[in-house]
Protein backbone atom coordinates (compact mmCIF):
# COMPACT_ATOMS: atom_id res chain seq x y z
CA UNK A 1 0.00 0.00 0.00
CA UNK A 2 1.26 3.55 -0.69
CA UNK A 3 0.72 6.34 1.42
CA UNK A 4 2.11 9.94 1.35
CA UNK A 5 2.91 12.10 3.99
CA UNK A 6 3.88 15.95 4.48
CA UNK A 7 7.41 15.78 6.70
CA UNK A 8 7.11 18.25 10.09
CA UNK A 9 11.17 17.74 10.74
CA UNK A 10 11.74 21.02 9.07
CA UNK A 11 9.75 24.11 7.31
CA UNK A 12 10.79 22.48 4.02
CA UNK A 13 7.59 19.88 4.58
CA UNK A 14 8.54 17.22 1.84
CA UNK A 15 5.95 15.56 1.04
CA UNK A 16 6.90 11.49 1.05
CA UNK A 17 5.73 8.56 -0.76
CA UNK A 18 6.15 5.00 1.34
CA UNK A 19 5.51 1.76 -0.83
CA UNK A 20 5.48 -1.55 -0.29
CA UNK A 21 7.78 -3.32 -2.46
CA UNK A 22 6.98 -6.81 -4.14
CA UNK A 23 5.65 -9.64 -2.45
CA UNK A 24 5.85 -7.83 0.87
CA UNK A 25 3.03 -5.75 -0.26
CA UNK A 26 1.02 -8.87 1.46
CA UNK A 27 1.65 -8.63 4.58
CA UNK A 28 -0.47 -6.73 7.30
CA UNK A 29 0.96 -3.11 7.42
CA UNK A 30 3.03 -3.14 10.60
CA UNK A 31 4.73 -5.93 10.10
CA UNK A 32 7.22 -4.81 7.01
CA UNK A 33 10.76 -4.51 7.79
CA UNK A 34 12.59 -1.48 7.18
CA UNK A 35 13.94 -2.67 3.91
CA UNK A 36 11.14 -3.75 2.10
CA UNK A 37 9.56 -0.56 2.06
CA UNK A 38 9.97 2.43 -0.63
CA UNK A 39 10.73 5.87 0.56
CA UNK A 40 11.12 9.07 -1.76
CA UNK A 41 10.31 12.58 -1.95
CA UNK A 42 12.63 13.21 1.46
CA UNK A 43 15.39 15.95 1.12
CA UNK A 44 17.18 14.40 3.92
CA UNK A 45 17.70 11.42 6.29
CA UNK A 46 14.96 12.68 8.97
CA UNK A 47 12.78 12.69 6.45
CA UNK A 48 13.22 8.97 5.86
CA UNK A 49 12.93 8.51 9.22
CA UNK A 50 9.96 10.23 9.57
CA UNK A 51 8.34 8.62 6.88
CA UNK A 52 8.92 5.03 8.03
CA UNK A 53 7.90 5.59 11.86
CA UNK A 54 4.31 7.20 9.98
CA UNK A 55 4.13 4.40 7.64
CA UNK A 56 4.83 1.13 9.97
CA UNK A 57 3.46 2.59 13.46
CA UNK A 58 2.23 6.22 13.65
CA UNK A 59 3.02 7.53 17.46
CA UNK A 60 1.38 10.49 19.44
CA UNK A 61 1.63 12.21 22.65
CA UNK A 62 -1.51 13.16 24.31
CA UNK A 63 -2.00 16.01 25.73
CA UNK A 64 -5.75 16.89 27.88
CA UNK A 65 -7.61 17.47 31.12
CA UNK A 66 -8.47 15.41 33.53
CA UNK A 67 -11.47 16.60 36.75
CA UNK A 68 -9.74 17.40 39.68
CA UNK A 69 -11.70 18.15 43.01
CA UNK A 70 -10.79 20.19 45.82
CA UNK A 71 -8.50 22.82 44.09
CA UNK A 72 -9.70 26.29 42.89
CA UNK A 73 -10.29 24.90 38.75
CA UNK A 74 -12.00 21.87 37.86
CA UNK A 75 -9.65 20.79 35.48
CA UNK A 76 -5.96 19.64 35.75
CA UNK A 77 -3.67 19.27 32.52
CA UNK A 78 -2.11 16.50 31.79
CA UNK A 79 0.39 14.74 29.45
CA UNK A 80 1.97 11.27 28.35
CA UNK A 81 5.55 10.69 29.40
CA UNK A 82 6.01 9.16 25.74
CA UNK A 83 4.35 8.67 22.57
CA UNK A 84 1.29 6.21 21.87
CA UNK A 85 0.66 4.40 18.82
CA UNK A 86 -2.26 6.83 17.29
CA UNK A 87 -4.93 3.81 16.81
CA UNK A 88 -5.04 3.95 20.97
CA UNK A 89 -5.84 7.59 21.66
CA UNK A 90 -9.52 7.42 21.53
CA UNK A 91 -9.12 4.74 23.87
CA UNK A 92 -6.80 6.48 25.89
CA UNK A 93 -9.10 9.73 26.18
CA UNK A 94 -12.02 7.54 26.90
CA UNK A 95 -10.03 6.04 29.72
CA UNK A 96 -8.92 9.75 31.07
CA UNK A 97 -12.77 11.01 30.62
CA UNK A 98 -13.18 8.39 33.91
CA UNK A 99 -10.29 9.57 35.90
CA UNK A 100 -10.91 12.51 38.88
CA UNK A 101 -8.28 13.58 40.95
CA UNK A 102 -8.15 15.25 44.46
CA UNK A 103 -5.65 18.35 44.68
CA UNK A 104 -3.07 18.92 45.59
CA UNK A 105 -1.25 17.75 42.50
CA UNK A 106 2.03 18.48 41.70
CA UNK A 107 3.65 18.49 38.28
CA UNK A 108 4.41 15.37 37.40
CA UNK A 109 2.81 13.13 39.92
CA UNK A 110 1.61 9.96 38.13
CA UNK A 111 -2.23 10.40 37.02
CA UNK A 112 -2.53 6.71 35.49
CA UNK A 113 -0.10 4.10 34.79
CA UNK A 114 0.88 2.40 31.76
CA UNK A 115 -2.64 3.66 30.20
CA UNK A 116 -4.56 0.99 27.94
CA UNK A 117 -1.53 -0.74 28.36
CA UNK A 118 0.62 1.48 25.81
CA UNK A 119 3.21 1.61 28.27
CA UNK A 120 2.81 5.57 29.08
CA UNK A 121 2.25 6.99 32.15
CA UNK A 122 -0.33 10.24 32.13
CA UNK A 123 1.18 12.82 34.49
CA UNK A 124 0.31 16.04 35.70
CA UNK A 125 1.62 18.75 33.50
CA UNK A 126 1.23 21.74 36.18
CA UNK A 127 0.35 21.98 39.99
CA UNK A 128 -3.28 22.67 38.14
CA UNK A 129 -4.84 25.27 40.72
CA UNK A 130 -4.04 23.68 43.88
CA UNK A 131 -5.03 26.09 46.48
CA UNK A 132 -1.50 27.45 48.14
CA UNK A 133 -2.28 30.58 49.76
CA UNK A 134 -0.65 33.66 48.19
CA UNK A 135 -0.21 31.84 44.93
CA UNK A 136 -3.87 31.78 43.60
CA UNK A 137 -5.53 34.82 44.67
CA UNK A 138 -8.95 34.34 45.88
CA UNK A 139 -10.29 37.44 46.68
CA UNK B 1 -4.73 54.27 48.49
CA UNK B 2 -1.94 52.13 49.23
CA UNK B 3 1.33 53.74 48.38
CA UNK B 4 4.54 51.12 47.07
CA UNK B 5 7.78 52.41 45.83
CA UNK B 6 9.21 49.61 43.95
CA UNK B 7 12.71 49.37 41.80
CA UNK B 8 11.43 47.35 38.94
CA UNK B 9 7.96 46.51 38.18
CA UNK B 10 6.64 44.36 35.54
CA UNK B 11 3.04 44.54 34.13
CA UNK B 12 2.31 40.99 33.14
CA UNK B 13 2.86 37.58 34.97
CA UNK B 14 3.08 35.68 31.59
CA UNK B 15 6.20 33.85 30.40
CA UNK B 16 7.64 37.20 29.11
CA UNK B 17 6.94 39.22 32.53
CA UNK B 18 8.08 35.58 34.92
CA UNK B 19 11.42 35.69 32.69
CA UNK B 20 12.03 39.40 33.20
CA UNK B 21 11.23 39.09 36.86
CA UNK B 22 13.23 35.96 37.28
CA UNK B 23 16.66 37.53 35.38
CA UNK B 24 16.20 40.54 37.20
CA UNK B 25 16.44 38.73 40.16
CA UNK B 26 19.30 36.93 39.50
CA UNK B 27 21.12 40.03 38.90
CA UNK B 28 20.83 41.34 42.16
CA UNK B 29 17.87 43.55 41.96
CA UNK B 30 15.78 43.69 45.49
CA UNK B 31 12.60 45.24 45.42
CA UNK B 32 11.25 43.56 42.31
CA UNK B 33 7.07 42.96 41.65
CA UNK B 34 5.22 41.41 38.75
CA UNK B 35 1.40 43.13 38.68
CA UNK B 36 -0.98 40.12 37.20
CA UNK B 37 -4.80 40.48 36.37
CA UNK B 38 -5.74 36.99 36.49
CA UNK B 39 -5.94 35.26 40.04
CA UNK B 40 -2.73 32.95 39.03
CA UNK B 41 0.71 33.83 37.30
CA UNK B 42 1.38 32.51 33.78
CA UNK B 43 -0.33 34.57 31.11
CA UNK B 44 -1.57 32.21 28.39
CA UNK B 45 0.66 29.46 29.36
CA UNK B 46 -1.99 27.49 31.48
CA UNK B 47 -4.22 27.20 29.54
CA UNK B 48 -1.85 25.90 26.56
CA UNK B 49 -2.29 22.34 27.55
CA UNK B 50 -0.57 21.04 24.13
CA UNK B 51 3.08 20.51 24.62
CA UNK B 52 5.91 21.93 21.82
CA UNK B 53 7.21 23.97 24.41
CA UNK B 54 10.94 24.53 26.09
CA UNK B 55 12.69 22.90 23.50
CA UNK B 56 15.27 25.84 23.15
CA UNK B 57 15.53 26.79 26.87
CA UNK B 58 15.49 23.42 28.68
CA UNK B 59 16.11 20.84 25.72
CA UNK B 60 12.89 19.39 26.78
CA UNK B 61 9.44 19.40 24.65
CA UNK B 62 6.98 20.31 27.54
CA UNK B 63 3.12 21.55 27.80
CA UNK B 64 3.00 25.00 28.01
CA UNK B 65 1.21 24.48 31.74
CA UNK B 66 4.52 22.69 32.32
CA UNK B 67 7.19 25.40 31.10
CA UNK B 68 4.77 28.31 33.43
CA UNK B 69 4.64 25.81 36.32
CA UNK B 70 8.14 25.66 36.27
CA UNK B 71 8.87 29.54 36.39
CA UNK B 72 5.88 29.80 38.92
CA UNK B 73 7.88 27.58 40.80
CA UNK B 74 11.68 29.48 40.48
CA UNK B 75 9.27 32.82 41.69
CA UNK B 76 8.43 31.07 44.45
CA UNK B 77 11.61 30.50 46.14
CA UNK B 78 12.89 34.55 45.46
CA UNK B 79 11.53 37.44 47.14
CA UNK B 80 9.78 38.59 44.24
CA UNK B 81 6.37 40.17 44.95
CA UNK B 82 3.65 39.10 43.45
CA UNK B 83 0.17 40.97 43.32
CA UNK B 84 -2.56 38.92 41.43
CA UNK B 85 -6.19 39.89 40.33
CA UNK B 86 -4.32 43.22 40.41
CA UNK B 87 -5.10 45.55 37.30
CA UNK B 88 -3.05 48.50 36.23
CA UNK B 89 -4.76 51.48 34.87
CA UNK B 90 -2.57 53.99 33.95
CA UNK B 91 0.74 53.95 33.83
CA UNK B 92 2.64 57.86 33.54
CA UNK B 93 5.59 59.07 32.27
CA UNK B 94 7.21 59.74 35.45
CA UNK B 95 7.15 55.54 36.19
CA UNK B 96 4.14 55.98 38.12
CA UNK B 97 2.06 52.65 38.14
CA UNK B 98 -2.29 53.05 39.16
CA UNK B 99 -3.42 49.74 39.66
CA UNK B 100 -6.20 48.38 42.18
CA UNK B 101 -7.18 45.12 43.53
CA UNK B 102 -10.19 44.39 45.64
CA UNK B 103 -7.87 43.55 48.49
CA UNK B 104 -5.85 46.85 48.81
CA UNK B 105 -8.20 49.25 46.35
CA UNK B 106 -6.59 51.68 44.69
CA UNK B 107 -2.70 51.27 44.42
CA UNK B 108 0.11 54.03 43.45
CA UNK B 109 3.22 52.65 42.55
CA UNK B 110 6.31 54.68 42.33
CA UNK B 111 8.92 52.60 39.77
CA UNK B 112 12.55 52.66 39.43
CA UNK B 113 11.57 51.18 36.42
CA UNK B 114 8.84 49.10 34.34
CA UNK B 115 8.71 46.19 31.99
CA UNK B 116 6.06 45.81 29.86
CA UNK B 117 4.62 41.93 29.10
CA UNK B 118 0.97 42.19 28.68
CA UNK B 119 1.09 40.02 25.69
CA UNK B 120 -2.04 40.00 23.28
CA UNK B 121 -5.66 39.84 22.79
CA UNK B 122 -7.12 38.19 19.80
CA UNK B 123 -8.83 39.94 16.92
CA UNK B 124 -12.88 39.93 17.32
CA UNK B 125 -15.77 39.28 15.07
CA UNK B 126 -16.33 43.04 15.16
CA UNK B 127 -13.13 43.80 13.91
CA UNK B 128 -13.37 41.37 10.97
CA UNK B 129 -16.49 43.12 10.27
CA UNK B 130 -18.27 39.00 10.39
CA UNK B 131 -21.50 39.69 8.73
CA UNK B 132 -25.19 39.08 9.81
CA UNK B 133 -26.41 38.25 13.68
CA UNK B 134 -24.81 38.64 16.92
CA UNK B 135 -25.49 35.56 18.60
CA UNK B 136 -23.93 33.49 21.73
CA UNK B 137 -21.90 30.66 19.90
CA UNK B 138 -19.66 33.00 18.24
CA UNK B 139 -16.10 32.90 20.30
CA UNK B 140 -12.31 33.81 19.84
CA UNK B 141 -10.12 30.27 20.19
CA UNK B 142 -8.48 31.70 23.06
CA UNK B 143 -11.72 32.15 25.12
CA UNK B 144 -12.81 28.50 23.56
CA UNK B 145 -9.10 27.11 24.96
CA UNK B 146 -9.79 28.52 28.21
CA UNK B 147 -13.49 27.67 28.49
CA UNK B 148 -12.34 23.93 27.77
CA UNK B 149 -9.05 23.69 29.45
CA UNK B 150 -9.19 26.07 32.70
CA UNK B 151 -12.85 26.49 33.87
CA UNK B 152 -13.70 23.30 32.39
CA UNK B 153 -16.78 23.71 29.79
CA UNK B 154 -17.51 22.25 26.06
CA UNK B 155 -18.84 25.91 24.18
CA UNK B 156 -20.67 23.77 21.54
CA UNK B 157 -21.65 20.55 19.95
CA UNK B 158 -20.40 21.68 16.34
CA UNK B 159 -18.15 23.60 15.52
CA UNK B 160 -16.68 25.82 12.00
CA UNK B 161 -13.22 26.93 12.81
CA UNK B 162 -12.51 30.16 10.88
CA UNK B 163 -8.93 31.40 10.39
CA UNK B 164 -5.90 28.25 10.14
CA UNK B 165 -3.35 29.79 12.38
CA UNK B 166 -1.91 28.02 14.85
CA UNK B 167 -4.36 28.34 17.62
CA UNK B 168 -7.01 27.67 15.52
CA UNK B 169 -5.29 24.20 14.41
CA UNK B 170 -4.55 23.44 17.77
CA UNK B 171 -7.79 23.76 18.88
CA UNK B 172 -9.38 22.01 16.06
CA UNK B 173 -7.94 18.62 17.70
CA UNK B 174 -8.70 19.82 21.53
CA UNK B 175 -12.45 19.85 20.39
CA UNK B 176 -12.77 16.66 18.42
CA UNK B 177 -10.93 15.13 20.87
CA UNK B 178 -13.54 16.15 23.89
CA UNK B 179 -16.27 15.08 21.57
CA UNK B 180 -17.27 18.21 19.87
CA UNK B 181 -17.38 17.56 15.81
CA UNK B 182 -15.20 20.19 14.03
CA UNK B 183 -17.18 20.67 10.49
CA UNK B 184 -13.75 21.92 8.94
CA UNK B 185 -11.43 24.98 9.30
CA UNK B 186 -11.77 28.04 6.24
CA UNK B 187 -9.06 30.34 5.81
CA UNK B 188 -9.15 33.50 3.70
CA UNK B 189 -5.67 33.20 2.33
CA UNK B 190 -4.75 30.79 -0.55
CA UNK B 191 -2.32 29.14 2.15
CA UNK B 192 -2.21 27.82 5.67
CA UNK B 193 -1.21 30.80 8.31
CA UNK B 194 -0.14 27.84 11.01
CA UNK B 195 2.66 25.56 11.38
CA UNK B 196 2.64 22.37 8.94
CA UNK B 197 3.47 20.02 12.07
CA UNK B 198 -0.19 21.52 13.36
CA UNK B 199 -1.76 21.16 9.79
CA UNK B 200 -0.47 17.20 10.25
CA UNK B 201 -1.23 16.41 13.71
CA UNK B 202 -4.31 18.87 13.86
CA UNK B 203 -6.20 18.50 11.14
CA UNK B 204 -4.87 15.50 8.86
CA UNK B 205 -4.50 13.07 11.84
CA UNK B 206 -8.51 13.47 12.64
CA UNK B 207 -9.69 13.86 8.75
CA UNK B 208 -10.82 17.62 9.13
CA UNK B 209 -10.51 19.47 6.02
CA UNK B 210 -8.81 23.11 5.60
CA UNK B 211 -10.42 24.99 3.01
CA UNK B 212 -8.35 27.31 1.82
CA UNK B 213 -9.47 30.74 0.14
CA UNK B 214 -12.77 30.52 2.33
CA UNK B 215 -14.68 33.44 4.13
CA UNK B 216 -17.74 33.38 6.26
CA UNK B 217 -20.10 35.31 4.82
CA UNK B 218 -23.09 35.39 6.95
CA UNK B 219 -23.51 34.17 10.97
CA UNK B 220 -27.22 33.07 11.82
CA UNK B 221 -29.31 32.40 14.22
CA UNK B 222 -30.65 35.12 16.87
CA UNK B 223 -30.04 34.60 19.95
CA UNK B 224 -27.80 31.40 19.48
CA UNK B 225 -25.86 30.60 16.47
CA UNK B 226 -27.54 28.05 14.24
CA UNK B 227 -25.71 27.97 11.25
CA UNK B 228 -23.38 30.11 9.05
CA UNK B 229 -22.44 30.38 5.23
CA UNK B 230 -19.27 29.48 3.63
CA UNK B 231 -18.37 31.27 -0.05
CA UNK B 232 -15.24 30.46 -2.04
CA UNK B 233 -12.61 33.66 -2.69
CA UNK B 234 -11.60 35.05 -6.13
CA UNK B 235 -7.96 35.63 -6.39
CA UNK B 236 -8.66 39.46 -5.33
CA UNK B 237 -10.44 38.31 -2.04
CA UNK B 238 -14.28 38.80 -2.69
CA UNK B 239 -16.37 36.36 -2.64
CA UNK B 240 -17.31 34.15 -5.97
CA UNK B 241 -20.92 34.01 -6.37
CA UNK B 242 -23.01 30.78 -6.57
CA UNK B 243 -20.35 28.97 -4.04
CA UNK B 244 -22.63 29.86 -0.71
CA UNK B 245 -22.51 26.94 1.44
CA UNK B 246 -24.78 26.57 4.35
CA UNK B 247 -22.92 24.83 7.42
CA UNK B 248 -25.59 23.94 10.75
CA UNK B 249 -23.43 24.91 13.50
CA UNK B 250 -23.27 26.33 17.14
CA UNK B 251 -20.07 27.41 17.42
CA UNK B 252 -17.67 29.53 15.15
CA UNK B 253 -14.20 29.61 16.63
CA UNK B 254 -12.51 32.83 15.18
CA UNK B 255 -8.58 32.35 15.16
CA UNK B 256 -8.27 35.36 12.68
CA UNK B 257 -4.96 37.36 14.31
CA UNK B 258 -3.62 38.26 17.56
CA UNK B 259 -2.95 42.02 18.11
CA UNK B 260 -0.11 43.37 21.14
CA UNK B 261 -2.18 44.66 23.94
CA UNK B 262 -0.48 48.33 24.17
CA UNK B 263 -3.60 50.47 25.62
CA UNK B 264 -0.92 51.05 28.77
CA UNK B 265 1.59 52.10 26.06
CA UNK B 266 -0.28 54.20 24.11
CA UNK B 267 -1.35 56.25 27.18
CA UNK B 268 2.11 57.13 28.07
CA UNK B 269 3.04 57.66 24.64
CA UNK B 270 5.36 54.90 23.82
CA UNK B 271 5.98 55.07 19.87
CA UNK B 272 4.53 52.06 18.25
CA UNK B 273 5.79 50.07 15.48
CA UNK B 274 3.06 49.93 12.96
CA UNK B 275 4.72 46.51 11.59
CA UNK B 276 4.82 44.57 14.49
CA UNK B 277 2.26 46.68 16.72
CA UNK B 278 4.16 46.84 19.58
CA UNK B 279 6.75 49.31 21.01
CA UNK B 280 9.90 50.26 19.09
CA UNK B 281 12.43 48.69 21.03
CA UNK B 282 16.26 49.35 21.03
CA UNK B 283 19.09 46.85 21.47
CA UNK B 284 18.21 46.78 25.41
CA UNK B 285 14.36 46.77 24.60
CA UNK B 286 13.37 50.01 25.74
CA UNK B 287 10.46 51.99 24.35
CA UNK B 288 10.86 55.55 23.62
CA UNK B 289 10.06 56.40 26.91
CA UNK B 290 13.53 56.19 29.24
CA UNK B 291 12.81 53.84 31.63
CA UNK B 292 10.02 51.66 29.91
CA UNK B 293 10.59 48.14 28.58
CA UNK B 294 8.88 46.17 26.67
CA UNK B 295 9.38 42.14 26.06
CA UNK B 296 6.88 39.46 24.62
CA UNK B 297 4.12 39.39 22.79
CA UNK B 298 3.21 42.78 23.86
CA UNK B 299 6.22 44.02 21.70
CA UNK B 300 6.04 41.62 18.40
CA UNK B 301 3.91 38.36 18.10
CA UNK B 302 6.26 35.66 18.61
CA UNK B 303 5.93 31.74 18.17
CA UNK B 304 8.25 29.86 20.54
CA UNK B 305 8.04 30.60 23.94
CA UNK B 306 11.80 30.48 24.25
CA UNK B 307 11.56 33.52 22.67
CA UNK B 308 9.66 35.09 24.73
CA UNK B 309 11.32 34.25 27.60
CA UNK B 310 14.44 35.19 26.40
CA UNK B 311 13.21 38.44 25.50
CA UNK B 312 12.02 38.86 29.24
CA UNK B 313 15.94 38.62 29.67
CA UNK B 314 16.99 41.14 27.44
CA UNK B 315 14.25 43.77 29.16
CA UNK B 316 15.89 42.65 32.21
CA UNK B 317 18.89 43.42 31.69
CA UNK B 318 18.42 46.83 30.02
CA UNK B 319 16.36 47.30 33.41
CA UNK B 320 19.10 46.49 35.60
CA UNK B 321 21.43 48.87 34.03
CA UNK B 322 18.98 51.53 33.75
CA UNK B 323 18.50 51.74 37.72
CA UNK B 324 21.79 51.42 38.47
CA UNK B 325 22.74 54.39 36.19
CA UNK B 326 24.69 52.28 33.60
CA UNK B 327 22.50 53.32 29.95
CA UNK B 328 23.52 56.55 28.63
CA UNK B 329 21.21 59.65 29.72
CA UNK B 330 20.90 60.97 25.62
CA UNK B 331 21.72 57.95 23.38
CA UNK B 332 22.46 58.37 19.57
CA UNK B 333 20.45 55.72 17.74
CA UNK B 334 20.96 53.72 14.15
CA UNK B 335 18.31 51.80 12.80
CA UNK B 336 17.87 48.14 12.01
CA UNK B 337 16.81 47.84 8.70
CA UNK B 338 14.44 45.24 6.61
CA UNK B 339 16.20 43.77 3.60
CA UNK B 340 14.71 41.54 1.16
CA UNK B 341 11.74 39.68 2.07
CA UNK B 342 11.99 40.42 5.86
CA UNK B 343 8.70 41.58 7.00
CA UNK B 344 9.64 42.80 10.82
CA UNK B 345 12.60 43.14 13.11
CA UNK B 346 13.50 43.42 16.50
CA UNK B 347 14.81 45.57 18.15
CA UNK B 348 13.99 48.31 15.45
CA UNK B 349 17.03 50.55 16.76
CA UNK B 350 20.45 50.20 18.21
CA UNK B 351 22.32 52.51 20.15
CA UNK B 352 25.27 53.90 19.15
CA UNK B 353 28.58 52.93 21.65
CA UNK B 354 32.42 52.86 21.45
CA UNK B 355 32.77 49.07 20.88
CA UNK B 356 31.22 46.48 19.55
CA UNK B 357 28.45 44.58 20.75
CA UNK B 358 26.18 41.60 20.58
CA UNK B 359 22.83 41.59 20.12
CA UNK B 360 19.37 39.32 19.13
CA UNK B 361 17.16 40.24 16.06
CA UNK B 362 14.17 38.28 15.55
CA UNK B 363 12.02 38.83 12.54
CA UNK B 364 9.41 37.26 10.00
CA UNK B 365 10.20 36.55 6.08
CA UNK B 366 6.84 37.42 4.55
CA UNK B 367 7.19 34.81 1.86
CA UNK B 368 8.19 31.39 1.80
CA UNK B 369 11.50 30.18 0.41
CA UNK B 370 13.65 27.56 0.37
CA UNK B 371 17.59 27.48 0.77
CA UNK B 372 17.63 31.02 1.89
CA UNK B 373 20.82 32.87 2.79
CA UNK B 374 20.11 35.36 5.86
CA UNK B 375 22.64 38.04 5.54
CA UNK B 376 22.69 41.01 8.46
CA UNK B 377 25.27 43.81 7.03
CA UNK B 378 26.42 46.66 8.56
CA UNK B 379 28.94 49.90 7.73
CA UNK B 380 31.91 47.83 7.37
CA UNK B 381 30.35 45.27 4.74
CA UNK B 382 28.62 42.07 5.93
CA UNK B 383 28.67 40.53 9.33
CA UNK B 384 27.21 37.28 9.11
CA UNK B 385 25.34 34.59 6.79
CA UNK B 386 23.53 31.88 7.56
CA UNK B 387 21.56 28.87 5.23
CA UNK B 388 17.91 27.89 5.92
CA UNK B 389 16.51 24.93 4.71
CA UNK B 390 13.20 27.06 4.37
CA UNK B 391 12.00 30.32 5.60
CA UNK B 392 8.13 30.37 6.23
CA UNK B 393 5.83 33.35 8.00
CA UNK B 394 4.91 31.22 10.58
CA UNK B 395 8.41 30.51 11.74
CA UNK B 396 10.23 33.09 13.56
CA UNK B 397 13.63 33.50 12.84
CA UNK B 398 16.13 34.61 15.20
CA UNK B 399 20.02 35.55 14.47
CA UNK B 400 22.68 36.88 17.15
CA UNK B 401 25.00 38.94 15.51
CA UNK B 402 28.36 41.26 16.77
CA UNK B 403 27.37 44.41 14.99
CA UNK B 404 30.02 47.61 15.20
CA UNK B 405 29.32 50.10 17.10
CA UNK B 406 27.63 52.65 14.63
CA UNK B 407 26.19 52.89 11.50
CA UNK B 408 22.41 50.87 10.32
CA UNK B 409 22.15 47.67 10.13
CA UNK B 410 20.46 45.56 7.68
CA UNK B 411 19.11 41.93 7.57
CA UNK B 412 17.65 40.00 4.57
CA UNK B 413 17.37 37.06 2.18
CA UNK B 414 20.23 37.77 -0.38
CA UNK B 415 19.65 34.35 -2.20
CA UNK B 416 16.49 31.97 -1.85
CA UNK B 417 14.37 29.60 -4.23
CA UNK B 418 11.28 30.86 -4.01
CA UNK B 419 8.91 28.29 -2.68
CA UNK B 420 6.08 27.50 -4.96
CA UNK B 421 3.11 28.50 -3.06
CA UNK B 422 0.71 26.90 -6.19
CA UNK B 423 2.51 23.03 -4.53
CA UNK B 424 0.96 23.79 -1.22
CA UNK B 425 -2.22 24.48 -2.64
CA UNK B 426 -2.32 21.48 -4.06
CA UNK B 427 -0.72 19.74 -1.24
CA UNK B 428 -3.79 21.08 1.26
CA UNK B 429 -6.45 20.66 -1.74
CA UNK B 430 -5.13 16.42 -1.32
CA UNK B 431 -5.99 16.64 2.45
Amino acid sequence: MKKTFTCIVCPVSCRITVEAQGDEQNREQGEKPVEALQVSGNACKNGYHYAINEYTLPKRSITTTVAVKQGLLRRLPVVSDREIPKSKIMECMKALYTIEVAAPIKRGDIIAENICNTGANILASSDGASPDGAWHATY
Amino acid sequence: MKHMVIDIAVIGGGPAGMAAALEANRLGAKNVVILERDFALGGILPQCIHDGFGLLTYGKNMTGSGYAQKDIDEIKNTDIQVLLNTMVLEITEEKTIFACNSQDGIIEMQCGTIILAMGCRERTAGQIMLQGYRPQGVITAGSVQRYINIEGYLPGTKAVILGSGDIGLIMARRMTLEGIEVVGVYEVMPYPGGLTRNIVQCLEDFDIPLHLSHAVTNVNGKHSLEGLTVMELDGSGKPVAGTEVYIECDLLVLAVGLIPENELSSGVNVALDPKTKGPILDDDYMTSVSGIFAAGNVSVVFDLVDYVSQSGRIAANGAVKYINGQLPENPEFREVKCGGNINFVVPQRIKCSKEDKDITLFMRVKEPAQKAVLVCSGINGEISRKRHNAVVPPEMLSCSVCVPGSGDIEIGIKESVKKSVEKDIVECKEL
